[in-house]
């Protein structure tokens, strides 16, 4: 059992003071084995907080993100899974599942995590999943009206994904879960 | 007869240790003797020989340990004397007579301690009223002057008399006399002991000073001992206290004139009376205060009167009742000013400290007086008046506590804004500390979650926090501030405006232009912090008034609307685009261009995609910063609706033209087929299929000529990666139902691209056959689907 946690678009300080309280008090350190973040942080002091829930922090670049060396996509291999990161506002038409999935086969991999819409989305297709944990902190969206803070938490076991989604709605923390199966043997 | 007195020059401790051994061994060797004699009912002998074990106390040379040792030691044996006087009354010897008969003994000390051990027993046995006894003894003790002499001697008076004292209730009232005759005596032993352990310190040489100082701390609990005794007794309720004991007591504190007794007695006063009776005697209690040595730290026992009184009024609440009626609050602060005029050479950190006190009092029993806590800020900015910023770092630190008091207390800014002095105590205060001030200010904030909503609470806010928004005179120059720290704490800033709220749309943008105004004095170097998060509130303000449906334009001039909005939002990102921070503005211009757009105001949203235009022509020249300058242009463009058709015409053309312009060709190419979506936009906006194709054929175009380039210069054409992306770009335009992007197109593209593959001049490149992997199994696996789209893919062939 891996735990991967992947949050983003939190946009500190710019259109957000901070993680919920709510949100902050479940993330405890030690618990998560890795931290996938899509990108637009944005400040140093996040990376560092990231940092300080788990050593192992992989982030790639949002175009509103302080620090300009994040890459523009990142691939890594948890377990039995391949998952690329990618903040999305290079994807056009933005949100456009089609053109993401067409990025997921470029990355070669199973799991896509996305952001830029600041909407949760989990989407599963042959080539795999593509997910959106949405924005940490329910930061302003030109795109998306309404925003709900969330933030995802993936079990990785084996040939199985368990995809728990977060939100904030109404100041009460609701969890929804979503299962991923990979088929056996495909590379 | 008073044996000589010799100045009390003590000499080391092995001195000392001797001198003490052989006095024991005297008292032990005359003690021997007087076992002896009263074994033998011998009172001549009795009286001679403790007369003699006794003058060993007439002794100058042992420090005041030593002398207590030596005291504690005749102690005990007067206990064995004063059962032996008992005795002698029941064997029939009048007391009277006794008492006559010790006043033999040849010098005045022992004969004052037999008359106290007599005296014991004489008030007991109630031949003589207790209260001539101990004016008797009280006033004949003053035959010594020694100071340890006599403190011990009154001390042992003060012992054997506690429980003889004619206090109300005891077998000694009436007769014996009244508690008016106990309190008397108690209070003229404490004036004579007084005098006696002031005048220690101007015995001997100047040098031994903090010597006689410490030697005189260890006998001060004698002198305190009385009062003691005086809050024990019965009798003295407030009345007595009021109109007796605490003028006498004070008079005597006041008089004396010696630091060390005023501060030590001050404090007995406080620490052994009860609290009531301090309120009720507050007036005259403080009263003294200003008349002590400029020298006693006056502030602590004022610190330790209101912490008590604090205490009081926490573990019985309705006392409080009590402190308004004698204006507790009043009186101390009138007190702390006469203090802090009495005393001009005051340094400012006792007078803030004194301040600081009465804050905490107030804050623990007026907690609901916001006006008493204003006063005494008040109070301390009247102290600061003239001085400008504080120089002296302890008066400083003091400052701090005084503002942070009523921030722990309440924690909540907003209480501590209604305080008007707050203010200007922070003036006071040197420029680093006032900002750690501000910090402090912030952080409050935001770990208490504190939201502010009225306007001119805002204003009030950030005119506290001036000298972290704005530039000053104080400020130390710009190449020597720390670089990090100035970023955080403008990050703390640009955090503190999502804490400003106000359903009300009205209020949020009145708070908005406040916000403004106080941001703009900041310099461009603030300004890229603070403008972002201003911006996006606007922006959140959009969204809201939106929802409510309003008409464009306000009615009336002070009403908001979404041109007024609109307005400010292009000032804003104007006003940041001037410091200059190019890619930053370009990209909030984007976001007002779709706020704008969703907003149906089509000219508005040109104007801010003009703007932004504007900024990537002539501001954004690093490649990098292009390519995502572009994708963002497009982006917002590719989604946004409102633009009609010679509008989107322009803009759209522009975006194209940009992408064909890009230096390096693989962004080139990149930007091209992404414009392709512009041209595409389904639910309503522009579907131009030719278009696209157009786009997709430019892009093919831009790779190949990629590829010769690569040919040309290091003898391969590099890795197929841009074909198999359009590929995939020529896919989704066929699924879509492009009507220009045929099955024969796509499968000109794949053999093409698997062909070159295969070729030698190709660069191997284990991506791009990953890559081509999963898009041909995108393709089998759409052939394998339901409905049209195997349909639409059946003509596609792949291995």
């Amino acid at each position: 059992m891996v735990l991967v946690l992947a949050l983003g678009d939190l946009h500190i300080p710019h259109r957000a003071t901070d993680l919920p309280a709510k949100f902050k008090s479940m993330l405890v350190p030690g618990k998560i084995q890795h931290i996938l973040s899509p990108g637009n942080l944005c400040i140093k002091e996040v990376h560092d907080y990231l940092k300080s829930l788990c050593g192992d922090v992989h982030i790639t670049r949002g175009e509103y993100d302080d620090d300009s060396r994040y890459p523009e996509t990142k691939q890594l291999t948890i377990g039995a899974f391949k998952l690329g990161i990618c903040h999305g506002h290079q994807v056009i038409p933005w949100g456009d599942l089609e053109s993401l999935a067409m990025l997921q086969r470029q990355l070669d991999v199973d799991i896509l995590i996305t952001g830029h819409t600041h909407q949760f989305k989990a989407y599963k297709h042959e080539g795999g999943v593509i997910i959106n944990p949405g924005s940490a902190t329910g930061a302003y969206s030109s795109i998306t009206y309404d925003i709900n803070p969330s933030f995802v938490l993936m079990d990785i076991d084996g040939l199985r994904v368990v995809v728990y989604v977060y939100e904030l709605i109404d100041g009460e923390v609701k969890v929804d879960k979503i299962d991923f199966k990979k088929a056996q043997g495909s590379s | 007869m008073q044996a000589a007195e010799h100045d009390a020059v003590f000499t080391s401790a092995e001195e000392q240790e001797k001198w003490l051994a052989d006095a024991m061994a005297l008292v032990q060797h005359h003690a021997f003797y007087m076992h002896r004699a009263l074994d033998a009912n011998n009172i001549r002998d009795v009286l001679k020989f403790s007369a003699q074990m006794l003058s060993e106390l007439r002794t100058s040379k042992l420090s005041p340990q030593k002398y207590y040792e030596l005291y504690m030691r005749t102690f005990d044996e007067l206990r064995q004397l004063e059962v032996f006087f008992r005795e002698e009354g029941k064997r029939g010897r009048l007391n009277a007579d006794i008492y006559e008969l010790v006043q033999h003994a040849g010098n005045i000390l022992p004969r004052l301690y037999l008359l106290c051990t007599v005296g014991s027993v004489y008030i007991k046995s109630k031949e003589a009223p207790a209260k001539d006894v101990l004016k008797d003894l009280v006033e004949m003790s003053r035959g010594v002057q020694h100071p340890i002499r006599g403190l011990f001697l009154r001390s042992y008076l003060s012992q054997i008399s506690r429980d003889k004292l004619p206090d109300i209730g005891s077998p000694y009232e009436g007769e014996g006399g009244s508690v008016m005759d106990a309190v008397e005596f108690v209070l003229q032993n404490f004036t004579e002991m007084n005098k006696l352990w002031v005048r220690m310190q101007h015995q001997g040489l100047v040098r031994d000073k903090e010597k006689r100082e410490k030697e005189r701390s260890e006998l001060r609990d004698l002198v305190g001992k009385n009062l003691h005794v005086l809050s024990q007794l019965e009798g003295v309720d407030l009345e007595m206290y009021r109109e007796v004991v605490l003028p006498r007591v004070l008079e005597q504190v006041v008089n004396c004139k010696d630091e060390l007794a005023q501060y030590y007695l001050m404090d007995c006063i406080i620490q052994v009376f009860p609290d009531d009776f301090h309120l009720q005697t507050l007036e005259t209690l403080l009263g003294a205060c200003p008349q002590l040595q400029p020298t006693v730290d006056i502030k602590t026992v004022m610190s330790q009167l209101m912490e008590r009184l604090s205490k009081y009024v926490a573990a019985s609440p309705d006392v409080l009742q009590e402190f308004l009626q004698v204006e507790a609050f009043s009186k101390f602060s009138h007190s702390v000013v006469e203090v802090i005029d009495a005393q001009p050479d005051m340094p400012l950190v006792g007078a803030v400290s004194l301040h600081v006190s009465l804050l905490t009092f107030v804050l623990r029993v007026h907690a609901d007086r916001l006006d008493y806590i204003d006063q005494v800020l008040g109070a301390c900015v009247k102290k600061l008046e003239g001085k400008g910023k504080v120089k002296d770092s302890k008066a400083t630190k003091q400052l701090v506590a005084l503002l942070s008091a009523p921030l722990e207390k309440y924690k909540d800014v907003v209480v501590v804004l209604k305080l008007s002095n707050y203010a200007r105590v922070m003036e006071h205060l040197d420029y680093e500390t006032n900002k750690v001030m501000t910090v402090v200010l912030i952080q409050s904030i935001l770990s208490n979650s504190t939201m502010i909503s009225a306007p001119d609470k805002v204003d009030a806010l950030f005119e506290l926090l001036k000298e972290l928004i704005q530039d000053s005179e104080g400020q130390p120059l710009s190449d020597t501030v720390d670089e990090e720290d100035f970023q955080e704490e403008q990050n703390l800033v640009a955090r503190l405006v999502h804490m400003l709220v106000n359903d009300d749309p009205e209020q949020m943008f009145l708070i908005l232009t406040t916000a403004r105004k106080h941001f703009v004095q900041g310099g461009p170097r603030r300004l890229q912090y603070t403008l972002p998060p201003l911006i996006f509130t606007a922006l959140k303000l959009v969204h809201s008034l939106q929802a409510q449906d309003l008409p464009e334009e306000g009615e009336g001039s002070g009403s908001v609307s979404l041109k007024k909005v609109f307005q400010f939002l292009h000032q804003m990102v104007e006003a940041l685009a001037m410091v200059p921070a190019a890619e930053l503005s370009l990209r909030l211009y984007l976001q007002c261009a779709e706020a704008a757009g969703d907003c149906g105001l089509e000219p508005v949203a040109y104007e801010f995609f003009t703007q932004a235009f504007v900024l990537y022509e002539e501001e954004v020249s690093d490649s990098k910063a292009q390519v995502t300058a572009l994708q963002l242009i497009i982006g917002t463009l590719q989604r946004t609706r409102v633009f009609g058709v010679e509008n989107r015409d322009t803009l759209t053309h522009k975006a194209t033209g940009y992408s064909a312009k890009l230096l390096k060709k693989p962004d080139q190419c990149r930007a091209v087929y992404i414009c392709s979506h512009l041209f595409w936009v389904e639910d309503g906006g522009t579907i131009d299929g030719e278009r696209v194709l157009l786009c997709l054929k430019r892009a093919l175009r831009i790779a190949h000529a990629a590829q010769q380039m690569s040919s040309a210069t290091r003898g391969t054409s590099g890795p197929m990666t841009l074909f198999v992306e359009i590929l995939n770009k020529y896919l989704y335009y066929f699924e879509k139902g492009n009507p220009q992007v045929t099955s024969s197109v796509i499968q000109g593209l794949l053999e093409l691209i698997v062909t070159d593959m295969q070729s030698e001049a190709t660069t191997h490149d284990l991506e791009v056959d990953a890559f081509l992997a999963s898009t041909v199994r995108y393709i089998q696996f759409q052939k394998q689907k339901g409905d049209s789209i195997a349909e639409q893919y059946a003509s596609i062939e792949v291995q």
